[in-house]
């Protein structure tokens, strides 16, 4: 049940320049990312029929702090609306889903995070069941490297590979890398993401409005995401089950995608999520440099989706998409984009 | 709409209390569910995704829920979707949950909704932990002074509300507040929280979780021929406004307006306070109801204080509001807009048990948001052409 009946399109997308530190609002940010997705494609906020926010109030240190952005929308008259306490890739999943209805043709999404504004080994043990493991303090650095401990032990990763990948997102090189001191072992600071404040906005249309708005629309042929259990304990860490049935459902198997943009925040993420989706050699992963390089929170998922659609608007014929959520890649998303001639 | 039909055909709702202590998180919406599932003779097996609406994570410290939660609610290899519209998010809840369905998408999903305010403190979390919150009781009594300004409506329609919708939960086994004398002489002398709001005309602060089952028609006309009617959904919207600027009206917002065009509009409703049988609408202060009654059609500008003062909006009247007893009776925050979209669905399903509006084929559900902002609706009938 991947391939929606109605054609729709990703038509364009912009996100904000991605600083370790902006004094900007989110409500500000998302005001520039929309502006930027949308003037390109000769239209204005009044054409725009649905729109769906991606954002945490945890990141935010507010609550109900979406209700500002309503303001970057520019809501009014009033919006056919929604916002998810998700990544933007999920805003964009909800905003397919409503386009499918047929009654409305143009929807817009977004996802915006300030993760500099707070301290991610304080924020995340709140993800984190209450009752059991919130009370661990676990930051996410631990969980990750849990993750790669089980990913090297199944003969998946070794540092020098996670080192490469980093090199792939950042440059460097892989000696020096592997000299430097564990940050948490076997994490080294190469393989961990930096902190990063910015916005992304996306335009979604529907067939025929799609192809009047621009010349290669990126058709969304499959989109599914699942969910796993909570507690990493409970996982095989050196799996990804939900992304593995994700992307089936998706129809990734259905034909052979160019590149492949996956929201991997930690290197050994990436080699466990290649081999999970059996990419090949021949596959692009994360040209962009991925959330190693830019990691904007509640956006980054998004903008691997914005990444993937690039490949199909420079004339690419079919490319995969992947976010994640929560502790050990618990939640997984696979888009697929592709192009006709 | 070229949508294809989709029903309710299951619905679940704990008994909301002050504290619920004796369940965790997930025990709390697991309740919720089961009933849900068993009212839709349906187990978790049949569930082929999740979507969970609460309103901010700060009011219990989870930042989230929805992952850890994703065991408790049985979602493990399947999509598990979270939703957060403010005080709307449980309409939207089960909009978006419908969507699911109506895209083509899943055949079954259920829409979950959730607060255990017991957790934290929820006028603490409104200030975002900054101090200086007004409470929502503070930031609504300036559209109530407004509203009673322009319509001239006498005092005692608050303390009707009031005393209407806590009988009403009398007959309700799953509402907070059983105030058995509940009277107009017991609210007006109510301390005062909010000029002109009194203490009993506000809502409680509740734990509590409200499960629906949603699916397609197949589904739906299955279940209507194993003798369970099911709630079609007639038409559904959710519309948002900007918090605020020269021009807008919040005790008529535009949103509100817009959703409750989009939803008769949809459903081939002309005449609101003919057509639809029963409302249930999110009022957490008692001028609420007239308010919003004026703003979704169902009474004329100016007009909405009037039937509640010759009880027309009481169980017995013409157009019962809040049969269940409403937010005034129990208020867990995420879940109260889901509440009012199920106690619509049960209208028309025939299964509000001692809070059963007589004969009820048209109902509507809505649930609003920040400051007079957010507004979800739905109509649900108890046939899919119930205009013939």
């Amino acid at each position: 049940m991947g391939a929606p009946s109605t054609d729709i399109a990703v038509i364009g997308w912009a996100q904000t320049p991605m600083v370790r530190h902006t004094d900007k609002s989110e409500t500000q940010l998302l005001m520039e990312a929309i502006t930027d997705a949308i003037v390109p494609l000769g239209i204005s906020r009044a054409d725009i029929d649905f729109t769906c926010l991606g954002s945490c109030d945890y990141i935010t240190g507010q609550a109900f702090s979406f209700v500002s952005n309503l303001d970057a929308i520019g809501a009014w008259p009033p919006k056919r609306d929604s916002h998810v306490e998700m990544d933007g890739a999920w805003a964009l999943y909800e905003a397919w889903l409503r386009l499918q209805e047929g009654d409305i043709e143009i929807a817009v999404v977004t996802g915006s995070g300030r993760s500099s504004t707070g301290d991610p080994a304080l924020i995340y043990p709140m993800e984190m069941d209450p009752y059991f493991l919130a009370p661990l303090g676990a930051d996410p650095l631990t969980f990750a490297a849990l993750q790669a401990r089980a990913v090297i032990a199944a003969g998946i990763a070794d540092e020098r590979s996670m080192a490469e990948v980093a090199v792939r997102a950042r440059g460097g090189d892989v000696e020096s890398l592997l000299a430097e001191e564990y940050l948490r072992q076997p994490l080294r600071r190469h393989d961990v993401p930096p902190i990063t404040d910015g916005a992304a906005a996306m335009v979604l249309a529907t067939g025929d409005r799609a192809r009047q708005l621009v010349e290669r629309p990126a058709y969304i042929t499959g989109f599914d995401h699942r969910t796993e259990c909570h507690n990493p304990s409970f996982r095989a860490l050196d799996d990804s089950p939900s992304t593995r049935i994700a992307a089936e459902a998706a129809g990734l198997r259905d034909a052979p995608v160019e590149v492949a943009e996956l929201q991997v925040a930690f290197t050994h993420e990436e080699l466990l999520l290649r081999q999970v989706l059996g990419l090949g050699d021949d596959v692009v992963v994360n040209r962009s440099g991925g959330a190693l390089r830019e990691n904007p929170i509640m956006a980054t998922g998004l903008c691997r989706v914005g990444h993937a659609a690039d490949h199909i608007f420079g004339g690419g014929g079919r490319a995969l998409a992947h976010a994640t959520s929560g502790p050990c890649l618990q939640q997984n998303l696979v888009c697929i984009l592709e192009g006709r001639s | 709409m070229s949508t294809p039909p989709v029903a309710v055909v299951g619905v679940g709702q704990t008994h909301h209390k002050s504290r619920r202590l004796d369940v965790s998180f997930g025990g709390l919406v697991r309740e919720a569910v089961f009933r849900a599932l068993d009212d839709a003779q349906m187990s978790l097996d049949d569930i082929d995704a999740v979507v969970l609406g609460k309103a901010p994570d700060l009011f219990e410290g989870v930042m989230k829920p929805e992952l850890y939660l994703s065991d408790a609610l049985g979602a493990v290899g399947k999509p598990m979707f979270r939703v957060h519209t403010a005080g709307s998010v449980g309409g939207t809840t089960a909009i978006v949950a419908a969507s699911h369905v109506q895209a083509g998408k899943h055949r079954t999903v259920l829409a979950v909704a959730f607060e255990k305010q017991s957790e934290g403190n929820a006028q603490f979390a409104l200030g975002s932990g900054k101090g200086a919150s007004l409470g929502a009781g503070g930031a609504f009594a300036p559209f109530i002074r407004a509203y009673i300004q322009r319509s001239g409506a006498p005092e005692h329609i608050g303390w009707k509300v009031a005393v209407k919708d806590r009988l009403n939960a009398l007959k309700n086994p799953y509402a907070h507040l059983k105030i058995e004398d509940i009277s107009i002489e017991k609210v007006k002398a109510s301390p005062m929280m909010w000029e002109p709001t009194r203490f009993l005309e506000s809502c409680p602060s509740s734990d509590g979780a409200c499960a629906v089952v949603i699916t397609d028609e197949a589904g739906a006309n299955a279940a209507a021929a194993d003798g369970r009617p099911p709630a079609w959904i007639l038409a559904s919207s959710s519309r948002s406004e900007p918090p605020s600027f020269p021009g807008r009206d919040p005790v008529r917002p535009a949103a509100a307006l817009q959703c409750a065009a989009d939803v008769y509009t949809a459903a081939g409703i002309t005449d609101p306070r003919r057509q639809i049988d029963t409302a249930e609408l999110y009022v957490p202060f008692s001028w609420l109801e007239p308010i919003w009654l004026e703003a979704f059609g169902l009474a004329d500008v100016g007009e909405g204080w009037k039937l509640v003062d010759d009880g027309t909006t009481e169980l017995g009247g013409s157009l019962p509001v809040n049969a269940s007893g409403g937010v005034l009776s129990s208020n867990p925050i995420g879940a109260s807009g889901l509440l009012r979209f199920a106690e619509a669905a049960n209208q028309v399903r025939g299964a509000a048990g001692e809070h059963q509006v007589d004969g009820a084929k048209v109902a509507i559900g809505m649930a609003y948001g920040a400051n007079n902002q957010y507004f979800s609706t739905w109509a649900v009938g108890s046939s899919l052409h119930p205009f013939g």
